[in-house]
């Protein structure tokens, strides 16, 4: 009967001796920051346009981690970004709203050298600081740097600012999706 | 004789060799133009160093490295640089790529040829300087810069890759049985380079002659030539390796750290030319074969424009279309006006009687013929299923990056599907994706610093404005005690004001996260309403002195945030603005034909 008691306390105490040990260890090398906020921010494509009507990727990160938005709101991501998404939330993919904005191609910013007024309300719009420029004189965009988040199109005073698709270079360039060509089968068909 | 191993899979293509094999090397004739692309390496494209107008001599640096995988590249005639512009290149997309075009003198006129005599006392290191310097990269078609391959030493084995195993291919070949010697010593240049142990030349018994004279030649050195079964792709580096020593280099594993670097046959002869003769790589020798009617070979300069090249071997009228590679593993080039790169090794001419058009794909069917012909042991068709599918992410976990793109799936494919270009595509939208990856890990870099600078500005304007409002005061104060007796002396009340202006700074300077959303702060609204102060001060002086002179006053200013000048400004510089682009508009209306 006492071996009995012995084997019992000896085992309660081991359990109080790892409990207390884990839970110090908890404590101790707890893991600050929300490890699903950074996966989702991951996964968000940090263009900063706010389409998603939050100021910026990692709020959105915020809302959804929170559980408080949706997924299917951020155009820059693409139909492969709400996958992702759903993949990682564990939830449904769900389609962009019919009315809500859509994906489109990515494009990088230009700013009309001769007409720009050096006004600096871009520079102040832009989430990357990627407009260089003072006041009273001409500005640029930093074409690599620039995410194309069109936030710098709005504000500036004269319309200068247009948004052109980035040309094809050979380090950008890729394999299309084989396909098979398509040919005329009799030229003197009806087209 | 040594023990030979084995690869997985392989296949037994017709090879077609004798057409281009049978005739000895012919010398192109020097082209009156040509286009020598500054992307001659991996890497980056190489960075001009000649302007337009500049006479050059044969084998003068025209463009330097840039960067780790850039090569060097050299004039390959002497002549006048004449343009330095995009000009058609030959890569599968048909983008056009920065070239230096250069109107060859026809003086062949060399410039002084500094080779490296006493290299068997030099270091590896010096010999790997200069192998950059002579823009020498691997001609197998990789173009792999050669000098990045000598870093190890001492090493096992150096494999020497004569096997030549795509069809219609015979470069190496008619240069082994033609320049032996020379390949022997510019093995003996890399082995030195490498202090390797032993030297093994594998060549595919399929080139009797070659083997013969190899053998004749590297007997004196004491290296090892090899006769390898006939199968496709024993040229691989990492199945010759295979065949040659047995090791199996897994994936990202470098050949160095098993001992052992693979050099094609035509990159040592370069290398040979380079280190004992002072030749920079400006040549290299091309098959052309196909529907031609007199496939050869011939050594022609870096640039000369290919559709020249292709006139000495004579087209079929039916042709329509030329490959650069072999039918395997090339691409069809999008334009012939390009120059020769040093990664083109053969010019195949396709004509549909030669080459009938690949039937329609059909569905997979499961066979795992593509399986059992992978040299690399995977399964072609769950990377094709995952590729078309666009689930990349499998296809990676499938180890589609160890693909060699071989095109013995394609094969074999008794569907006829065409599985590499599948694999390609898969490869290149996982780099693109790689790239948006990176792309968006610099905006967010940018974004968090902007928000800390804009941040740390806030916070710094706080302090100035603070320090300003405390000097004011400590100054007002002290004017106030000044003059004692006029106005009541008040040093309580400044004594406040600077406390509180105090307060104020610390309150500023702390970061209150509730205030970054809340647009204007009390600082900024000081500033503001500060500038309104002098701005409406400015304005009734002037007012004054108009109505001094005669003239009517003008409207009280509004009580909009910015000041009226700044604004009057800024519809100036709009009205300005607009009208230029009205004159632009209307320029280009005047250009346009109405529809
Ligand atoms: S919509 Fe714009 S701001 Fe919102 S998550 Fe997408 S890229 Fe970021
Ligand atoms: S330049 Fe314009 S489009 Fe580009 S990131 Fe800045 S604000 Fe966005
Ligand atoms: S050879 Fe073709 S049909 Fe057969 S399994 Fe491979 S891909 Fe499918
Ligand atoms: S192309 Fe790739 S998958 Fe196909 S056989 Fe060659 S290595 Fe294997």
């Amino acid at each position: 009967m006492s071996q009995l008691l012995i084997a019992v306390a000896l085992m309660l105490l081991l359990a109080l001796l790892l409990g207390a040990i884990l839970g110090y260890a908890s404590v101790r090398f707890s893991v600050k920051a929300d490890p699903l906020l950074d996966k989702i921010d991951a996964i968000l494509p940090q263009t900063q346009c706010g389409q998603c009507n939050h100021p910026g990727c990692r709020p959105y990160a915020e809302a959804l981690a929170a559980g408080s938005d949706d997924i299917n709101k951020c155009p820059p991501g693409g139909e492969d970004g709400i996958r992702k998404l759903a993949e990682l939330l564990g939830v449904e993919f769900k389609p962009f709203g019919a009315d809500a904005p859509q994906p489109k191609a990515k494009a990088v910013a230009l700013i009309d050298e001769a007409t720009c007024i050096g006004c600096t309300l871009c520079i102040q719009a832009c989430p990357v600081d990627a407009i260089l420029g003072a006041a009273r004189q001409m500005h640029t965009v930093i074409a690599s740097e620039c995410t194309g988040c069109e936030l710098c199109l709005a504000p500036c005073p004269v319309d200068c600012i247009r948004m052109i698709p980035p040309g094809s270079e050979l380090t950008n360039w890729q394999w299309r999706y084989p396909t098979i060509p398509i040919r005329n089968v009799s030229s003197g068909a009806t087209r | 004789m040594m023990p030979l191993f084995d690869f997985p899979g392989g296949i037994h293509p017709p090879e077609n060799k004798a057409q281009s094999s049978a005739t000895p090397i012919r010398q192109a004739p020097l082209p009156p133009q040509l286009h020598v692309a500054l992307r001659q390496g991996m890497g980056n494209a190489a960075r001009p160093c000649v302007a337009v107008g500049d006479r050059v001599a044969k084998g003068q640096l025209i463009a330097s490295a840039d960067g780790r995988l850039s090569a060097a590249v050299h004039a390959p005639t002497s002549g006048v640089v004449t343009a330095i512009a995009p000009q058609p290149f030959a890569h599968p997309s048909g983008l056009p790529e920065l070239a230096i075009t250069l109107d060859s003198d026809g003086e062949e006129r060399w410039i002084e040829r500094q080779p490296l005599h006493d290299w068997p006392q030099r270091s590896g290191a010096e010999i790997r300087d200069f192998l950059a310097q002579m823009g020498i990269v691997g001609l197998g078609g990789a173009v792999f810069p050669s000098h990045l391959k000598l870093g190890v030493s001492p090493l096992e084995t150096l494999v020497i890759n004569g096997a030549e195993c795509e069809p219609y291919i015979s470069c190496d070949d008619r240069l082994m049985r033609e320049r032996a010697d020379a390949i022997c010593d510019g093995i003996a240049v890399t082995r030195h380079a490498l202090q390797a142990r032993q030297v093994l030349i594998g060549i595919e018994d399929n080139k009797p002659q070659a083997i013969a004279a190899m053998q004749a030649a590297a007997a004196a050195h004491g290296f090892g030539v090899v006769a390898v079964p006939t199968k496709y792709p024993s040229g691989g580096a990492k199945q010759l390796i295979r065949i040659l020593t047995g090791k199996a280099i897994p994936h990202g594993v470098r050949a160095t750290e098993h001992g052992v670097q693979c050099f094609n046959v035509a990159t040592v002869y370069a290398i040979g030319r380079a280190v004992l003769h002072g030749e920079p790589l400006i040549s290299r020798i091309v098959t052309l074969t196909g529907a031609v009617e007199a496939a050869a070979n011939v050594e022609a300069l870096i640039g000369t424009p290919l559709d020249q090249l292709l006139a000495l071997a004579r087209p079929h009228r039916d042709s329509h279309e030329v490959v650069m590679g072999g039918p395997l593993m090339g691409f069809t080039l999008p334009d012939l006006a390009a120059g020769l790169t040093k990664a083109g090794n053969c010019l195949l001419v396709k004509s549909p009687a030669l080459f009938p058009p690949r039937p329609q794909a059909q569905a997979c069917i499961r066979c795992g013929d593509c399986a059992s012909a992978c040299p690399v042991s995977l399964q072609p068709m769950d990377l094709f299923w995952f590729a078309k599918a666009k689930n990349f992410d499998k296809a990676q976990q499938w180890q589609l990056f160890d693909c060699i793109e071989c095109g013995a799936c394609s094969y074999v494919c008794p569907s006829q599907i065409p599985l590499v270009d599948y694999y390609r595509f898969a490869k290149s939208e996982i780099w693109a994706a790689e790239r948006d990856k990176n792309a968006a890990n610099l905006a967010r870099q940018r974004h968090e610093f902007r928000q800390f600078r804009l941040q740390r500005d806030k916070a710094e304007k706080a302090q100035r404005l603070a320090d300003k409002a405390a000097q004011a005061a400590a100054r007002q104060a002290a004017s106030h005690s000044a003059a004692a007796n006029v106005v009541p002396a008040d040093p309580k009340q400044a004594a406040i004001a600077a406390a509180m202006a105090r307060a104020a700074a610390q309150r500023e300077a702390a970061p209150l996260p509730e205030q970054h959303s809340s647009g204007l702060n009390d600082a900024k609204q000081a500033a503001i309403a500060a500038a309104m102060a002098r701005a409406a001060a400015r304005k009734a002086a002037a007012d004054q002195a108009k109505a001094a002179s005669g003239q009517p006053p003008a409207p009280p200013p509004t009580s909009s945030g910015l000041d009226d000048a700044k604004q009057a400004a800024i519809a100036a510089a709009m009205a300005r603005a607009a009208a230029r682009k009205a004159a632009a508009d209307d320029a280009r209306a005047n250009q346009q034909p109405d529809p």
